[in-house]
């Protein structure tokens, strides 16, 4: 019996946050593995809306930069625990993607591209420029979400960096545990079938705006979640998190690597989040080189890395 | 009775008038045909009694409400279906999963519910897809199911849009040119399922090319000609009909 | 009265700017359906070769005319090698290619030239022209006489010259054009040639107002892009209307609301407008054949 996509992808995922640490050469790579894994999960969100349901952001660093930021501030201004924090930013990231999405998600193509980069920016703009609340640009210190503290005493005791590789590696098992249950759910198909042809979606019956804003909220969470985790396990955090640039990388992480497959994007992000630390040594050369690949992929393996070479390995199985 | 009414229905592009002042009616378990040659207007008067354009003028009225303009996915709930002339396949969505989609009003429920993949949810995906096989069965298709809709050959392809508008289990089917480009078997077996669908009262309106076809199945054909209604009647009646010899059977003559 | 006029100067010139990079938008989109997130790097370029040109001692017209000549050569390799081996491939990639190529473009430029700022010396001087009560420098007539130049040239082109109604009948329908006769991969070349000239030409004139560096492409290609945007992309009438609408919004918001948020003022005006009219204020509306 064929293993289905679900238990594949996340027996795959599995297996690597289990094994990985084996090879590691250094406590450093715990890091990047756990940067990795944050990645993924922001890129989970953009397979659910890019992938399946076919809409463009150019702004989701915009919803990572509020999970970041409520991080950071929800503890410090309202007193709350860093956990509730996360929640929060999601709950915020939601309503306001639900705003934003009813008259944005009218739009097709690059005019939605551009109503989704506006919001990114805004979300940047304010970011940078609240300085008694945000710091502006210097950033601002997140607290500890004092988990790992919890685990020391239940007898567990890891590392920082170890810590955060395994509590990122499991959080982006559940998103893509998620991500997959609606993949094969009436919501996943329904998503699919309007990006193959809205008009016949909606002849089916379907709620095609109603559609675009779940995949919307749903993919904006993912980002906001991820932007939580990247602010707690760094304990510090600048507005570069909502930055264009970091929405570029979200889109060109899911896209490389394959946008309709959670394993594909997530390897994406693997191959992104690794290339500046392979290329630290000819840090000059990283822009051209990352500027290369996102050329080359799309030019000769237009599906993504994980699915062209799925393709290639079955053969012409129908 | 009547389920479908359509009344003075009517839309012009950029000033020229496609479709004009057209009536007719449809009942349940009839086959209503609209004929004409090509530009007639017929794909034109589906688009506005599906909702895809709103139409200029008139009404469209099913089961005594007006749904005149009403967006296509609303009509769908109210028991509204329909195939396209040029294929609305989901491409890259397997032939289960394309005839799935046609249940999405049967077997969708909350988001919350399929993201933590509940019962609930894999219960109502379990029953669409109990009754996707076995439409699937009845269309001929139920060998192909896990293969990716893409790779079907045409006429698979509009009998998969059948099976799809059929999940729905609607009151009223809008079949746009459903055997175009099939060959004569695939053509009578088209024939078949759709004398099949009428017969267990599903009321059908058709826009089709072989006359052949057309004159054999229909109950009342309704005639189009540059957008406007010129004749209707029972298939007899209509091919002696002088005006439709002139301008479609004549038009055909001419260019054969 | 003057203050209003002095904001009303200063977003003319940003304005002109604008309305170039988001022609150079609008060029390429009719020829390919391509929106060439790498626009602004041509800005950059043009800047920056005839920085370094003009600093190796060349005449400055001299540098100008080889770094447009130059950004033209690279806007041409671009669509031979990154954008023709792509047609057919859907927005996202090409999104992702020109965004890609526009990384290449910033990191090339950042290793051949350098990561300093720049900026040479204005055309005529720098002493101000005073006009009712406001100032406005010289090299910013030059910007909007510039702008100006250019768009009266293209609008000659477009609908006096065979090859220009060549390029127009393209962008209306290309399998059309094809089946007339027109070579459009041709027309593709050509409309890349002079979308890169006219971002060169855009980041020679504004250069010694705003200086230059190897960064600055992202910035304005996004900002050209709301402005494409906001005209209605594939209408150069609303390049130039976006262009402008763009200048005027940030150099009014600058001068009474925030220099900070004037950036903001923008983004939420586009919103707004594509709110209400999502094909922008000039855009062809399309209907879905089925």
């Amino acid at each position: 019996m064929r293993l289905s996509v679900k238990s594949a992808t996340l027996l795959t995922l599995l297996a690597f946050v289990v094994v990985a640490p084996l090879f590691f050469p250094s406590s450093f790579y715990y890091r990047v593995g756990a940067l990795i894994f944050v990645n993924g999960l922001a890129v989970t969100g953009m397979v659910i809306l890019t992938g399946w349901a076919g809409q463009i952001s150019l702004g989701h660093a915009g919803f990572a930069g509020i999970g970041a930021y409520a991080c950071a501030l929800a503890p410090e201004h309202l007193g709350l625990h860093p956990a509730l924090a996360v929640l929060l930013g999601a709950v915020i990231s939601a309503v306001l993607a639900w705003l934003v999405g009813r008259p944005i998600l009218r739009l097709k193509g690059y005019y939605l591209g551009v109503a989704s980069l506006g919001f990114g920016i805004l979300v940047s703009m304010v970011l940078n420029n609240e300085r008694d609340l945000t710091r502006g640009p210097d950033g601002i210190d997140v607290a500890d979400l004092g988990l790992r503290g919890l685990l020391k005493d239940a007898g567990l005791d890891l590392s920082n960096g170890q810590f955060w590789y395994f509590f990122c590696g499991f959080s982006l098992m559940l998103g893509a545990w998620f991500a997959l249950n609606i993949f094969n759910s009436p919501t996943g198909r329904a998503l699919r079938a309007l990006h193959g042809s809205e008009i016949a979606a909606r002849t089916v019956g379907i709620d095609v705006p109603r559609l675009k804003l779940q995949a919307f909220v749903i993919s904006a969470v993912y980002a906001s979640v991820a932007g939580s985790l990247l602010a707690l396990q760094n304990k510090f955090i600048t507005p570069d998190v909502a930055g264009f640039m970091h929405s570029v990388e979200m889109v060109t992480m899911a896209v490389l690597g394959g946008v309709s497959s959670v394993i594909g994007a997530i390897f994406g992000a693997a191959v992104l989040t690794l290339l500046p630390q392979v290329l630290t040594v000819f840090a000059e050369y990283e822009q051209l080189v990352l500027g290369l690949i996102m050329v080359l992929v799309m030019i000769f393996l237009r599906e993504g890395v994980v699915p062209s070479f799925l393709r290639k390995f079955r053969g012409n199985e129908a | 009775m009547t389920l479908l009414s359509i009344e003075g229905l009517g839309i012009s592009f950029g000033g020229i008038a496609a479709v004009k002042n057209v009536s007719f009616r449809v009942s349940p378990g009839e086959i209503v045909s609209v004929i004409g040659p090509n530009g007639a207007g017929k794909t034109t008067l589906f688009n506005m009694i599906s909702g895809v354009y709103q139409p200029g003028s008139g009404k469209v009225v099913l089961n005594g409400e007006d749904v005149t303009a009403m967006s296509p996915h609303l009509l769908a709930r109210r028991g509204m279906s329909r195939t396209f002339q040029n294929l609305q396949i989901f491409q890259t969505m397997s032939v289960l999963e394309n005839t799935l989609a046609g249940y999405h009003l049967q077997e969708s429920g909350p988001v919350l519910a399929d993201l933590l993949n509940l019962p609930s949810s894999r219960r109502r995906a379990r029953a669409a897809e109990e009754g996707a096989r076995a439409l699937l069965k009845r269309v001929g298709l139920e060998r192909a199911a896990e293969r990716e809709a893409g790779s079907l050959s045409y006429g698979s392809l509009k009998r998969l849009e059948i099976a799809r508008a059929m999940a729905l289990k609607p009151k009223v089917l809008l079949l746009d040119e459903p055997a175009a480009g099939c060959n004569a078997v695939e053509t009578e077996e088209i024939d078949h399922l759709i004398a099949e669908i009428a017969a267990s009262g599903v009321a059908i309106l058709l826009v089709e090319h072989d006359m052949k076809m057309v004159m054999r199945i229909s109950n009342h054909i309704v005639v189009l000609d540059h957008g406007e209604k010129i004749a209707e009647g029972d298939p007899a009646t209509v091919s002696r009909d002088p005006a439709v010899i002139a301008a479609y059977l004549g038009a055909e003559h001419a260019a054969g | 009265m003057s203050e209003l006029l002095q904001f009303l100067l200063s977003g003319v010139t940003v304005g002109a700017v604008y309305a170039l990079v988001a022609l150079g938008f609008t060029i390429i989109y009719n020829a390919s359906d391509v929106v060439n997130f790498a626009q602004g790097e041509f800005v950059m370029l043009g800047g920056m070769i005839t920085f370094f040109l003009h600093a190796a001692g060349a005449p400055l017209p001299l540098a100008a005319v080889i770094a447009i000549l130059a950004t033209a050569a690279i806007g041409v390799a671009m669509n031979k090698l990154t954008i023709e081996p792509a047609r057919g491939a859907p927005v996202v990639s090409l999104v992702i290619i020109t965004i890609g190529v526009s990384i290449l473009i910033r990191g090339a430029a950042q290793l051949i030239f350098d990561k300093q700022i720049h900026t040479y010396p204005a055309f005529s001087g720098d002493d101000p022209i005073h006009i009712l009560g406001a100032t406005i420098l010289p090299q910013s007539l030059w910007v909007i006489l510039g702008a100006v130049a250019v768009f009266i040239g293209l609008w000659l082109f477009f609908t006096r010259t065979l090859l220009g109604r060549a390029v127009l009948a393209t962008s209306n329908n290309r399998l059309a054009a094809q089946l007339v006769g027109i070579n459009t991969t041709f027309v593709m070349t050509l409309s890349f040639a002079l979308s890169a000239g006219i971002g060169a030409l855009a980041g020679v004139l504004v250069t010694p107002i705003t200086m230059v560096s190897y960064d600055v492409g992202l910035a304005l290609a996004l900002k050209g892009f709301a402005a494409a945007m906001l005209g209605g992309m594939g209408n150069p009438k609303g390049a130039l209307v976006g262009g402008l609408v763009l200048g005027l919004l940030e150099g009014l918001t600058a001068g009474y609301l925030s220099s900070q948020y004037k950036d903001a003022a923008a983004f939420i005006v586009i919103l707004a407008v594509l709110f209400f009219m999502p094909q922008g204020l000039f855009g062809r509306k399309s209907t879905d054949r089925v």
